[in-house]
């Protein structure tokens, strides 16, 4: 089974005029790749009305209502992630409450707070209390402030995995840019946070690096933004790894780590 | 296939596997790959790149799937020699990474270099860059080429054709439709750096400004070579399509 751990897709409320054909292309080269499940988030308004990183706590809910909606539509196929700012804490418990109830499977924290802030214990224990993974945005061996965002790097990311050691960490798109040997130094025995091989870079060497540091049985697969180098990754590895660790970075391990309900038939 | 956008040999920034030209060819045997336009990777760093095209030379004439593009720094004074050198070699282009050598891209040594690839009908290859800019290391800070720069050099030499690897959509449009139809027409533009699905850049610029001015390139080992035969797999490209970016426009971009 292939699991993409990390997709997206896009809504109405979103800028973007080509939002459905975006959202067709992402179904369609699943379809081509194989992919079973993607497993998304929708960051609010995708800076439309409040900006991507920061979404407002009424653009979060819009996100996850239109995710929900797609989750309806295809159920077999979209899996959702409940997208929350946690300045707002009261509003991202309540409605990763609301979100899980109504389908989701997991929470997507993206850049509003550092990964090391108390903020997030809240978070971490509805995360704990329902069984669901905490898909993490994280800058790779970020050294400063970017522009826009309140971006994480891997030691605040493994930080508050020390602090809730029950709690499964989904650290994100480790081709996503920046120094991913960094992180994978940092979390190599941080066993509660898994990595996912998302993201633009494709450099040579680097799923070599996350199968030595890491170990294939906390990879999990994912495309993020661009499909076609996830396509090269689930090659490639398919040519590194002997079947059963293949199977196991491709969807194995994210049947593991999300709930038992997460992947069997249709979407609740 | 033939792949335009090759290394061999170390990078100067970090470890990569897969440098010596047995290990290339084993990944061009991977993926399919029958040809590729290698380069020597550290070359393009040093100050004086003959003893590296040298070593490219002797590698490339030993294997007939690999085929030389020398580094010309038009900045040393036999830079004219190592032109005729690559032609005598039956080079399909050569290279200049201005920013690399540290020479103003659009300076005067290289509109000459620019040229004098044009009067012999030689192609130019140049990449915009080489790894992503926000994971570079603190010592690499080579500028990335400019769209501007690729305008203004394609300007410098009515004959000229130039080979700019490594460019994304944005890029490309800003050079394409910067240009006139006929300096347009000397540029191509190889795919590894194209975003696929969902965004579809790919799909798009095959259908915006033609699929016949671009060509297969993987910047491999820097990058997975993969990534580029996944690209044209998620399209639904007819095959009198997908054979002349695979192959077909490199083939006939040999001097003429």
């Amino acid at each position: 089974m292939i699991i993409d751990v990390h997709a997206h897709f896009y809504h109405d409320l979103s800028p973007r005029a080509d939002w459905e054909l975006r959202n067709e292309s992402r179904l369609k080269a699943g379809a081509k790749i194989g992919i079973q499940y993607h497993v998304a988030s929708i960051l609010g308004s995708w800076g439309r009305t409040s900006p991507i990183y920061f979404p407002s706590p009424t653009d979060a809910t819009a996100g996850n209502d239109a995710l929900l909606a797609l989750q309806r539509t295809n159920p077999t196929t979209i899996r959702g992630y409940a997208c929350v700012n946690p300045n707002y804490t009261d509003h991202a418990v309540s409605e990763i409450v609301r979100c899980l109830r109504a389908g989701m499977v997991g929470i997507k924290l993206a850049a509003s707070r550092r990964a090391n802030d108390p903020l997030l214990d809240p978070i971490c224990e509805v995360a704990l209390e329902h069984g669901v993974p905490i898909l993490h945005h994280i800058w790779q061996g970020r050294r400063g402030d970017w522009p826009g965002q309140d971006a994480s790097n891997g030691m605040e990311l493994a930080a508050l995995a020390r602090r809730h050691p029950k709690v499964t960490f989904i650290l994100a798109h480790i081709g996503g840019g920046g120094d991913w040997l960094d992180t994978l130094h940092i979390v190599h025995d941080s066993k509660n946070v898994f990595v996912d091989l998302s993201g633009s870079g494709v450099d040579g060497g680097m799923l070599e690096s996350c199968l030595f540091t890491v170990g294939a049985d906390r990879l999990l697969w994912g495309s993020d933004l661009t499909m076609c180098t996830g396509l090269a990754k689930l090659r490639y590895l398919e040519y590194l790894l002997d079947r059963r660790d293949y199977e196991m970075v491709a969807g194995g391990n994210a049947e593991r780590i999300f709930p038992a309900h997460a992947f069997r038939g249709t979407a609740r | 296939m033939i792949d335009v956008n090759a290394f061999l040999g170390p990078y100067p920034f970090r470890q990569v596997p897969g440098t010596s030209p047995e290990d290339l060819l084993r990944a061009m045997a991977r993926v399919r790959i029958d040809t590729a336009w290698v380069s020597h990777l550290t070359t393009l760093f040093w100050r004086d790149p003959a003893a590296g095209n040298r070593w490219l030379y002797e590698v490339t004439a030993q294997e007939p799937k690999l085929r030389p593009v020398p580094a010309v720094h038009p900045g040393m004074g036999d830079w004219l020699e190592a032109i005729e050198e690559a032609i005598a070699r039956d080079a399909p282009c050569v290279r200049c990474d201005p920013n690399f050598f540290g020479l103003a891209p659009t300076g005067a040594e290289v509109r000459a270099l620019v040229a004098a690839c044009g009067e012999r009908n030689l192609p130019l290859l140049t990449a915009v860059r080489l790894e992503d800019g926000r994971q570079r290391h603190p010592n690499d800070t080579a500028r990335d080429l400019t769209p501007a720069q690729v305008r203004t050099l394609i300007r410098a030499h009515p004959k000229t054709r130039i080979v700019v690897t490594h460019a994304d959509r944005e890029f490309i449009e800003q050079v394409h439709y910067g240009s006139t139809p006929q300096e347009a027409n000397r540029i191509f533009w190889d795919i590894c750096w194209i975003w696929g699905p969902p965004e579809d850049h790919l799909e798009h610029l095959l259908q915006s400004i033609g699929p016949e001015r671009f060509v297969f390139g993987t910047g491999q080992p820097l990058r997975l070579p993969e990534t580029s035969v996944a690209k044209l797999d998620l399209i639904d490209l007819a095959p009198e399509t997908r054979r002349p970016i695979e192959s077909g426009t490199a083939t006939g971009l040999g001097r003429r």
